[in-house]
């Protein structure tokens, strides 16, 4: 470019300008006056009020229950000393997967995958009965089975090492990942629990939950079952329910009502939990319980299978006195059976 | 305009392809470095490939470390035709090539494109730089990783790239989006070298790569060069028009920094110059110019960096209880030795809680890996930081040796540190309130977090029972998870520092022979 001298700057007609460039000149210059009034006025928030801090409320989740069956029992403890086959047994035993299950459904199964260990130790969902449920569930004529969870540990790291990422694979199951994304607000009525983030991604499309966790010792609230599974549903500060932590559980129940629980007694963690860490502190006891009722199923998991004082378990008595569950697991419709 | 197929098969084409190859596979190979995807990958392939991360390595430690012999086949080949590597091979060279033909001069007049590719004085430094890093390797500390162009553009994937992708589009790259300690100086750096194209084309790669630098020395004894023959050339310069390297093509080729593009022999509009087998060495500029005083000054560069590094004490008794290294690291001062700041480990580690140094293991620790518990906390499940160390910084553990379990019972479980209480800060201790989510997460069992129960009247007069936690030392392997989950979250009621790790003899906690399982003498492990 060649610098303009002072002979091409001159003005040829005085300092008048064509009708054509004044238009667009004044144009310009009045439509960003004019621009930067409308946004200031769109934009403008006269009053002493921040936009984003309202108080937000959260949906509720639904009601994934079947209505109470004066024909089926609600609870069945099935012996054996396979996955699938105590399973089915556990199944049949409740009626069939049928009762649970129509064709088309999508069915969201949340395991217990919190920590990032070794099927051996009991400290997450055995791939075993991963593979059983869900395939349960196909025969049921599940049109699509999701898995989800919120752990402790790294979520990738848990899906891979608890062996569920490779059911998963196998039986063309979702897995979701806890993202960011897959998090909106609840809202409850509980306890302790009123608005908090959850893991919502799964529920946008699940027709029947099933809750499947292992049985497991628990260092603060004593165990870790079907009620407390749920836990893996919430996102956001989960290290504060510790305050208050038998509270939060029985909220669970009032929470999720979900379609179905089972309950992993095939090697139970006794000690050392929720984490385990060494074989010593599993022993194998050989049941599965499942039943309609997370705290009946608990019930009978505490008393029989970590074999405790149920008198201890607090979380499960706030549950039963707020009418959520029944904790006298032999006062409702059951049946044992070995497979 | 015709389409001739054989104006396609030019060298500069088929150049290109090797050049989208090998930067395709640096990006998949850095893209798999993750739990869900590493399987068989040789992740570290291209770190494994740098001979100057070999040869710095083998200064300090005086081994060859694993697949570190890879970098043999790219020693070859630069012996028999130069620094070929640079621009068929090197994702940071093609890198840089990209964005200098992006925003830099490519579209600018031929004579301003000649003149932005002649060789400058500045070109040596370097070779000073080189000659710095290797006199601090021969001192006893290991710099290359500063400036090291894989080391570099891997350090700058892990810690910047991915995290900004995963950024603008959430769970892309990672479950969870991940963060990195100091990672904007990391990405201004980044944008700086790239910027410089602007400036002087191959800014990097001219001026301050001592991987280049490297290489050119070795290049001096090529067999085959780009050969310019005077008795076809007419002066026009239109050879200098793409020369990467600014090797002078048009005068005595600078044998040290052609690139071996070949850009010139087809810009040449005369013929005159092609890649030859031993021409003669009067049209050459065989050696890099280096001045000896300017490598003497890079010498007392090196050494004095090493001097002041270890004199001022981080990696001796002034050591910082921040400095927590990832399970299986080697000795402090070994690891300096070893660790060349690449951030593989950072790129691989599920958990994030790797993350890249700033002043904590003092000058010489700069962007080497250290363990944040309030970003992450060492899965004790896991050995991908070790799996994918190039140099051994980090051992190639296993799952038994890390825990202590199995043929490893005799020795113990890998300690990073010792968590502490802080109990003016704890729920349980100091507010009343119970909490022991520490205890809930330890991982080892029996857990190294205990607690007691204890009825205490609350500040209203009621009576509460709760959990107050401690922990047993001999039980603590420092995986911190105790501190990623305690709800007090800017400076947690627990918290890991580095006394107790098992890797240095001087950091050790309790005392050998002892009963508890802590102290197992850990000599067995210096291995």
């Amino acid at each position: 470019m060649s610098a303009a001298n002072n002979q091409d700057l001159a003005p040829e007609n005085g300092d008048a300008v064509s009708r054509r460039e004044f238009l667009v000149r004044l144009g310009l210059t009045t439509a960003l006056v004019a621009g930067t009034g409308l946004a200031a006025r769109k934009l403008w928030q006269p009053k002493h009020y921040v936009p984003g801090f309202q108080k937000e409320t959260g949906q509720q989740l639904k009601n994934y229950s079947l209505e109470a069956s004066k024909v089926y029992p609600s609870l069945a403890i099935a012996h054996g000393t396979e996955h699938e086959k105590t399973i089915r047994a556990a199944l049949t035993a409740l009626g069939g997967m049928d009762r649970f299950i129509q064709k088309g459904d999508v069915v969201m199964i949340k395991p217990n995958v919190a920590f990032d260990r070794p099927p051996a130790l009991a400290a997450t969902t055995h791939p075993d009965a991963l593979r059983a449920v869900a395939k349960l569930c196909r025969e049921a004529g599940a049109a699509r089975v999701i898995i989800a969870d919120n752990p402790i540990n790294s979520p990738t790291g848990c899906f891979f090492k608890s062996g569920l990422t490779a059911v998963a694979a196998e039986m063309n199951l979702d897995l979701m990942y806890p993202e960011a994304s897959s998090f909106a607000p609840l809202q409850l009525e509980g306890e302790i629990l009123k608005n908090w983030t959850f893991f919502s991604a799964p529920f946008k499309t699940a027709t029947k939950v099933i809750g499947l966790a292992p049985c497991k010792d628990h260092n603060l609230c004593h165990a870790s079952m079907t009620t407390k599974n749920w836990y893996g549903l919430l996102g956001g500060r989960r290290n504060q329910f510790h305050q208050h932590i038998h509270s939060i559980v029985s909220d669970f129940t009032m929470m999720m009502k979900p379609t179905l629980v089972i309950l992993d007694g095939m090697n139970v963690l006794m000690s050392n939990g929720p984490t385990g860490g060494r074989l010593s502190d599993v022993k194998p006891m050989n049941t599965i319980v499942a039943g309609t009722d997370m705290v009946a199923v608990d019930s009978y998991g505490y008393s029989h299978l970590l074999e405790r004082d149920i008198a201890e378990l607090t979380y499960l008595h706030k549950a039963h006195a707020r009418g959520l569950g029944n904790i006298h697991w032999e006062d409702t419709l059951h049946k044992e059976v070995t497979a | 305009m015709k389409f001739h197929p054989q104006d396609f098969l030019k060298l500069r084409n088929v150049r290109r392809v090797a050049q989208v190859f090998f930067f395709s596979l640096f990006l998949f190979l850095v893209f798999v470095t993750d739990l869900r995807y590493l399987k068989g990958y040789p992740a570290s392939l291209f770190l494994e490939l740098d001979p100057l991360v070999a040869f710095a390595t083998a200064i300090t430690t005086h081994t060859v470390y694993m697949g570190l012999l890879w970098s043999v086949a790219l020693i070859l080949p630069t012996l028999l035709f130069g620094r070929i590597f640079c621009n068929w091979i090197c994702p940071y060279g093609i890198l840089h090539h990209f964005t200098g033909w992006l925003l830099g001069k490519s579209r600018a007049e031929e004579r301003e494109r000649i003149e932005a590719n002649r060789y400058k004085k500045l070109y040596s430094l370097k070779y000073v730089i080189l000659i710095a890093m290797i006199a601090a390797a021969i001192g006893g500390t290991l710099q290359i990783g500063w400036l090291d162009p894989i080391c570099l553009f891997h350090r700058s994937m892990s810690t910047v790239i991915l995290p900004m992708l995963n950024l603008f589009f959430p769970s892309s790259v990672y479950v969870r989006q991940y963060f990195h300690v100091g990672a904007w100086i990391i990405g201004f750096m980044l944008l700086f070298l790239v910027g410089m194209n602007v400036l002087i084309p191959r800014f990097f790669c001219r001026v301050l790569c001592p991987l280049g630098a490297f290489l050119g020395t070795l290049s001096s004894v090529a067999l085959w060069r780009i050969d310019r023959d005077p008795n076809k050339c007419v002066d026009c310069d239109l050879c200098l028009k793409s020369c990467e390297g600014a090797a002078d093509p048009h005068t005595q080729l600078r044998k040290s920094e052609c690139f071996v593009c070949f850009n010139c022999v087809e810009d040449c509009p005369e013929d005159a110059i092609s890649f030859k087998f031993l021409p003669q060495l009067k049209r050459e500029v065989t050696t890099p110019a280096v001045p000896a005083r300017r490598a003497f000054l890079g010498t007392l560069i090196g050494l004095g960096f090493y001097a002041f590094g270890r004199t001022s004490g981080a990696s001796d008794r002034n050591y910082d209880k921040k400095v927590i290294r990832p399970p299986g690291s080697v000795e402090e001062k070994d690891f300096l030795d070893r660790c060349i700041k690449c951030d593989q480990c950072i790129r691989t580690c599920p958990t994030n809680v790797l993350q890249p140094a700033l002043m904590e293991s003092g000058i010489e620790g700069v962007w080497t890996p250290i363990l944040n518990m309030k970003i992450g906390f060492c899965e004790v499940n896991c050995t991908l930081c070790g799996e994918v160390c190039p140099t051994g910084a980090i051992q190639r553990i296993n799952i038994e040796e890390k825990t202590g379990t199995g043929p490893f019972q005799d020795e113990g479980p890998i300690k990073l540190g010792t968590a502490f209480y802080d109990y003016g800060r704890c729920l349980p201790w100091a507010m009343e309130t119970p909490c022991v989510v520490c205890e809930e997460v330890c991982p080892v069992s029996p857990k190294a977090i205990y607690s007691r129960e204890v009825t205490i009247i609350k500040r209203d007069g009621n009576p509460i029972t709760l959990r107050r936690p401690y922990v047993d030392p001999a039980l603590c392997i420092g995986c911190g998870i105790c501190e990623h989950e305690c709800p007090v979250t800017d400076e947690a009621a627990i918290r890991v520092t580095a006394v107790g790790e098992t890797r240095s003899k001087d950091r050790r906690l309790l005392m050998d022979g002892g009963v508890t399982s802590s102290v197992r003498d850990l000599e067995k492990r210096q291995r």
